[in-house]
């Protein structure tokens, strides 16, 4: 419900980047997304083709989003497992000491800026 | 026509917290404690914000409403003489830290010893904002269930304590006490939680003390 003001926060950050190394045109934005950010993939891309619509430089910018696995760790028996199978409760020992140790993130990774054309030196 | 990659690397969240963090930080420095009252819609939270302001009378309080739309909860408190501003969040589900920065400026804090922003009605988006408060409530009323921290932790994961209000509508609803302080306490071990009529003025007194603890005056 949240993904149409986390979009303009991205093309806000964006739009910043663009000025400051001016650039005129974004042909793409990568983002990583933890599986279990609370983020939703397909409504951040229908935000997303719905709001660069509206902006100068990311017109016809496409979301490229990575999804970053969550996984958790147990701090009773040291085990490693997939959050989203899994749970809160360690799947080897039962513990329930457990922690998220990545899956969370909402990172704007990299753009795909188009450069401007040099200025003719002749 | 070349393409030039450029590595940003910035999660979307850091201006966001950075704001929360300057928010906190400017509020305490001038002796204004900000607390996130979170809840669904009809959990209570007018009602409770206006016994609780009655009884904390001694202190300067100020309240921001923040809904999509209407004000009438503003008017609510304001008829009741209670210094109020009220949102529009324009849709959103949820105050951010923006949104809060941008209603602080406007409604003038200086001189309260406590401000309350009343959220948006609704268990999930606003317990994933950090909007600056200094402390986070949430609201559960006896009339939605016992089960509401099963099915909305992050809500009762974030904040510091829960009012249940409504209690003096127990003998309509099949509500365990105990059940909700275990499935509270599951999620989040040190949650203070409170049992609050605001109707009978059952449990009043506690909440308003534990209040009174988190003020920096």
């Amino acid at each position: 419900m949240h993904e149409l003001g986390v979009v303009f926060h991205v093309i806000e950050s964006v739009e910043d980047v663009a000025k400051e190394n001016h650039i005129d045109e974004i042909q793409a934005v990568t983002l990583q997304l933890g599986e279990v950010s609370t983020v939703i993939p397909d409504y951040l891309v229908n935000c997303w083709n719905w709001a660069v619509k509206r902006t100068e430089v990311l017109k016809t910018a496409v979301l490229k989003i990575e999804t970053i696995p969550a996984v958790t760790y147990c701090e009773d028996c040291g085990n490693e497992y997939p959050t989203v199978q899994y749970g809160k409760r360690c799947p080897k020992c039962g513990g329930e000491h457990t922690y998220l140790q990545q899956g969370n993130e909402f990172v704007i990774k990299e753009i795909e800026a188009v450069e401007p054309d040099e200025p003719d030196s002749e | 026509m070349a393409i030039k990659v450029i590595e940003i690397n910035k999660s979307v969240y850091a201006d966001s917290i950075k704001l929360a963090d300057e928010t906190r930080q400017r509020l305490k420095e001038q002796g204004t404690c900000l607390l996130n009252l979170m809840a669904s819609p009809g959990a209570g939270k007018t009602t409770l914000l206006l016994k609780t302001i009655e009884n904390l009378s001694s202190y300067c309080i100020g309240v921001m409403e923040a809904d999509i739309e209407a004000s009438v909860d503003a008017e609510k408190l304001q008829a009741a003489g209670v210094q109020s501003i009220q949102v529009h969040t324009g849709g959103e589900c949820a105050m951010n830290a923006s949104m809060t920065k941008q209603a602080l400026d406007e409604f003038d804090t200086s001189g309260l010893d406590l401000v309350f922003l009343e959220n948006v009605g609704n268990l999930v988006c606003p317990a994933e904002e950090d909007v600056g408060a200094h402390k986070k409530v949430a609201l559960l009323s006896v009339p939605e269930g016992d089960d509401k921290p099963l099915k909305y932790p992050l809500m009762f994961q974030v904040v510091d304590a829960v009012v249940i209000t409504k209690t003096d509508a127990r003998a309509f609803f099949n509500f365990d006490d105990e059940a909700v302080c275990e499935r509270i306490h599951q999620l989040n071990p040190s949650a203070e939680i409170f049992f609050v009529s605001a109707k009978t003025g059952e449990g009043l007194e506690s909440w308003c003390d534990w209040v009174r603890r988190n003020l920096f005056v």
